[in-house]
């Protein structure tokens, strides 16, 4: 008989952090000193996307689904779960008594997720060469090596329609295509494990939690395009991932997965991994194989595209991790089965990194066409502590807002075109009304003034000038020129950057002045902020009606802005005041309001 | 573990899947709970579920869930609860191993209620 319980602990980056290791080992460890270690197996797993309510620990058969667990639980969890078949209510996510049939996939959370990238995350050890296997893995290399020609494998991505997800969107068979056909001999594949924006975390977590999926898909392309050598450029920030991918790689040359005559094919195909230093223009394709070759990443003009002269002038194949995570399993299921999810532009599922002002934030994979809405609301849970919703960021530094007007539209890489946003990578942070548009399109603009390689003149010197105006007017001292003077700046650098950092630089505060005139109106002619973000524009000032003259807000505040006699009201001195905000959530009366 | 043969990955994958697949709880359409209280392993709870189990195995119904409670509803140990989409809730009460092994065999496999070990619980 096997085990009588299977607990998996979330080994993912953010259940670590909150000390899911040492949860994994107590719990081998009360397993022990309370008898039971040969009933239960304790498997390490990758991140189960629910990270919002981490450490996870999920126990089977039971489908008991624990979060938030310290440590210190893991005695409980052995002595009453494990040794008396009785689920810790304090611990399970839904408290509520759950029938027998309803699964953990019935919570809000997953229902209108549909895990195909994040097939194994949550499921299997990553570590354990063998439980990839088992889980279907490898399936899709033996059949390419042995039932398929390159074109086949080239023409099953076709029929799939799977188009990149680093970005662009460009049809992934046409770019193995054109490298099988560049003249050359020699060939590379790459795996683009930058992962450079701003609250993106879905390459990290598929490395974490399923790295064997990557190198198998490396190997079928290898295969189909006449390459030997692979490599994976990921950020030296992403330590975890790093460490799964050389377990799995070694242990994947141990089984003669990776190495000469794989299988006894006669192909031979080995991976090596490069690190890169956190550049987010090192996420270009041209400026990351720069890299590769050990240059300064900057980019290069295109064409040459990589598929004809990419890493060291060879043909080479770059996609993104998740694109990779995507190709055995559009192998081993069909082309055609995958082209039957999604929508007519978008085949397939997106993986998106849901951050900022929501109830459950996390990693959710969804079918292309489910709507913002669907994400926002039913996945999400809502906005967080019951505020009013705003906007959504998608598509990163070089996206834009998504706004209540188009909350219906289905997400796919044309929707999101079509309403002044992109696909990106897949980070979607979500605001409400305390956030202010234009500080938030500040924001991004300084991330791209910031990681601007400074090559060319439209994105280095357009960016500061844009970057320029955005504080002048949250400052208070913007002009209705401005607005123009943002336009012209935008369409420079759009037509004259060389890479698509510059190119797209622009785009926060563009879909953010579209969808929000008024409010860069407020800052500009009223000189006012309505979210109470932009300091400069705001004051905070004590209601003369409401004070008790506590004194409590005059305590707290760390200038000593704030006069006034006991039980008489006070008063803020604005010139001394620093704008901390530390009196108003102070004041139990409501007395203090931002003007 | 030396290279690998095409034979070789696919006798690993036949092996690991059957212990993968034990962990895998979607579709399963049958739950059965067995009552492991104190007074249910008093009498006899244990065997029972241990023979439940290996029965399960050895007919290779891989869509049922066996899982223990602590206290079921008060009727006489050892009890066996089973639910399955088709026929709700179904209690067994003072379950022999002799009575485990027809369970399996007459219930989970043939699809026959066992009238005689039936008990009814009142709902309040
Ligand atoms: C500034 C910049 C940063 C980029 N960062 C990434 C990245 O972190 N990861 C990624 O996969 N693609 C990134 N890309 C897109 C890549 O250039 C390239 O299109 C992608 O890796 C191709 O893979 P795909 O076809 O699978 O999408 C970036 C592009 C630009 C212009
Ligand atoms: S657009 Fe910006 S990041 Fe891209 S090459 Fe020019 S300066 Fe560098
Ligand atoms: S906002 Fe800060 S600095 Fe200003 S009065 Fe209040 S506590 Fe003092
Ligand atoms: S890291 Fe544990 S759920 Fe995401």
């Amino acid at each position: 008989m096997g085990f009588k319980n299977y607990i998996l602990v979330c080994g993912g980056t953010g259940c670590e952090s909150s000390r899911a290791d040492q949860i994994y080992r107590s719990l081998i460890e009360e397993a022990k000193n309370q008898g039971v270690a040969e009933q239960v197996q304790v498997i390490k797993t990758g991140c189960f996307g629910f990270c919002e309510q981490g450490p996870i620990v999920k126990i089977l058969p039971e489908d008991s689904f624990y979060v938030q667990v310290k440590p210190e639980d893991a005695k409980e969890l052995i002595s009453e779960h494990v040794v008396k078949g009785r689920e810790v209510t304090r611990l399970l996510y839904n408290k509520e008594e759950r029938k027998p049939y309803e699964e953990v996939e019935d919570i809000q959370f997953y229902k209108k997720q549909l895990r195909i990238v994040l097939r194994n995350c949550g499921s299997i050890d990553p570590e354990n060469i063998n439980e990839y296997i088992a889980a279907d893995g490898y399936k899709a290399l033996e059949k390419v090596l042995f039932e398929m020609t390159p074109e086949n494998v080239i023409d099953e991505l076709k029929v799939a329609g799977l188009r990149g997800r680093g970005g662009a969107g460009f049809p992934t068979w046409m770019k193995w295509n054109f490298t099988k056909q560049a003249e050359g001999d020699v060939k590379y594949v790459v795996c683009n494990a930058d992962e450079g924006d701003p609250g993106a975390y879905m390459d990290r977590s598929t490395l974490e939690g399923d790295p064997h999926s990557v190198l198998e898909a490396m190997t079928i392309c290898g295969y189909a395009i006449g390459a030997h050598q692979g490599f994976i450029y990921i950020r030296a920030e992403y330590p975890l991932a790093i460490h799964r991918l050389e377990v799995a790689m070694a242990q994947a040359r141990e089984y003669g997965l990776l190495g000469k005559n794989i299988l006894g094919s006669g192909f031979d195909y080995d991976i090596e991994i490069r690190l890169g230093a956190g550049a987010f223009v090192c996420g270009e394709e041209t400026a990351l194989l720069q890299s590769i070759e050990g240059k300064r990443g900057m980019p290069l003009p295109r064409p040459p595209f990589p598929a004809s002269k990419g890493l060291w002038g060879k043909p080479t194949v770059i996609n993104n991790v998740e694109t990779w995570a995507n190709i055995p399993v559009i192998i081993t299921k069909g082309g055609e089965w995958f082209s039957q999810i999604g929508t007519q532009d978008s085949h397939g599922t997106k993986v998106f990194a849901l951050t900022g002002k929501i109830c459950n934030s996390g990693l959710v994979e969804v079918p292309m066409g489910t709507t913002l809405r669907e994400i926002v609301y039913d996945i999400g849970g809502g906005i967080a502590k019951g505020k009013n919703f705003k906007a959504v960021q998608t598509g990163g530094p070089s996206g834009g807002v998504i706004t209540e007007e188009n909350l219906d539209t289905p997400i796919d890489f044309g929707g999101l075109q079509r309403i002044g946003s992109m696909m990106g990578s897949g980070g979607m942070i979500v605001m409400d009304n305390d956030d202010c548009i234009v500080d938030v399109a500040k924001f991004y603009l300084n991330f791209t003034v910031d990681e601007s390689c400074g090559k060319c003149a439209p994105c280095r010197i357009g960016g500061k000038s844009l970057m320029n105006i955005l504080e002048k007017i949250t400052d208070g001292k913007g002009t209705p020129e401005d607005i123009d003077q943002i336009e012209k700046i935008a369409l420079a650098m759009r037509k004259g950057s060389l890479c698509a950092l510059g190119q797209t630089a622009p785009n926060p505060v563009l879909s953010s002045l579209k969808y929000f005139p008024e409010e860069y109106k407020s800052h500009i002619e009223d000189k006012s902020c309505p979210s109470g973000k932009c300091k400069k524009l705001i004051k905070y000032e004590i209601d003369t009606a409401k004070c008790i003259g506590c004194t409590a807000c005059s305590r707290k505040c760390p200038v000593g802005a704030i006069s006034g006699e006991v039980k008489k009201p006070h008063k803020i001195d604005q010139a001394v005041c620093i704008k901390c905000g530390v009196c108003k959530s102070t004041c139990k009366f409501s007395a203090i309001d931002i003007k | 573990m030396s290279i690998l043969s095409l034979d070789d990955l696919r006798a690993i994958r036949n092996r690991e899947e059957k212990e993968l697949k034990k962990r895998d709880i979607h579709g399963r359409s049958v739950h059965v709970v067995v009552g492991m209280g104190t007074s249910g392993i008093s009498a006899g709870a244990k065997v029972v579920l241990n023979t439940l189990a290996d029965e399960i195995e050895a007919a290779g119904l891989d869509k049922v869930i066996l899982t223990q409670t602590g206290s079921l509803a008060p009727v006489a140990e050892p009890v066996v609860e089973v639910f399955s989409k088709e026929a709700g809730l179904v209690v067994y009460g003072d379950v022999s191993k002799a009575d485990a092994v027809r369970i399996v065999k007459e219930h989970l496999v043939a699809g026959k209620i066992l009238e005689d070990k039936r008990v009814e619980v009142k709902e309040d």
